[in-house]
């Protein structure tokens, strides 16, 4: 199971900050979340929102393990 | 230092532990941004951030920051959770031989954390609530470093 983080707006629109999900990929990971949530799912894949697995941003798709910790993290505002 | 607290602090105390012992530095610049009321229209200001992440991402503008100002050190203190009004958001202390390197990087350093960090900001009001984005102006102060 995946540990998935949403922050800012993305965690207010789907009401949870934080779940333990199965997925083999961060790709397989958005369509069971859009698949569930399709208001979540848009906005996962809104401008400027980037994912970072294992606290490292990356591009595309990536593979998952069992101990992936995936952020998907909107737009920074700064401090 | 480089850390997130969700407690209170004292900028006056950071500045003392800052500057104990330094006898080569010659200057000390310090920032301490304040949690604004926006005449009644801010009552609480919420800052989350990715533990870890953000600190690690901080300490890469700071390693950028030592090395173009030539510091001898720095410190950055932030604010994360419910933050009232007249409470210290954030604390950044810059340490050089000359003060002008001490100002700039504190400048530079206050340009990256106002619109880059990995923050998001909520504030809440009698209106109710709502998620801040960098103003143009945060953009414009940052770009004057490339």
């Amino acid at each position: 199971m995946a540990r998935v983080l949403l922050f800012g707006p993305l965690r207010d629109l789907a009401g949870w900050r934080e779940r333990d999900i199965a997925a083999a990929s961060v790709s397989a990971l958005r369509a069971l979340l859009a698949s569930e949530d399709a208001d979540l799912g848009a906005a996962l894949d809104g401008k400027g929102v980037q994912v970072a697995v294992d606290q490292a941003v990356v591009r595309g798709d990536v593979a998952l393990s069992a101990t992936s910790e995936v952020a998907f993290l909107p737009p920074m505002s700064g401090g | 230092m480089i850390r997130l607290t969700d407690a209170p602090f004292d900028p006056g105390a950071l500045l003392t532990d800052f500057t104990r012992g330094r006898t080569e530095t010659g200057a000390v610049a310090t920032f301490t941004g304040i949690a604004r009321a926006e005449a009644g229209a801010t009552t609480v200001l919420e800052l989350e951030a990715y533990p870890g992440f953000t600190e690690a991402e901080i300490g890469r503008i700071a390693e950028a920051a030592r090395a173009r100002f030539g510091l001898h050190d720095l410190a950055i203190l932030h604010r994360v959770g419910r933050i009232g009004p007249g409470e210290p958001i954030v604390f950044v202390a810059t340490a050089a031989s000359h003060r002008r390197a001490a100002f700039e990087a504190c400048d530079f350093l206050m340009d990256y954390l106002k619109s880059k960090a990995p923050f998001w900001k909520k504030e809440h009001g009698p209106d109710g609530e709502r998620w801040i984005e960098p103003t143009a102006q945060d953009h414009a102060d940052r770009e004057r470093w490339r």
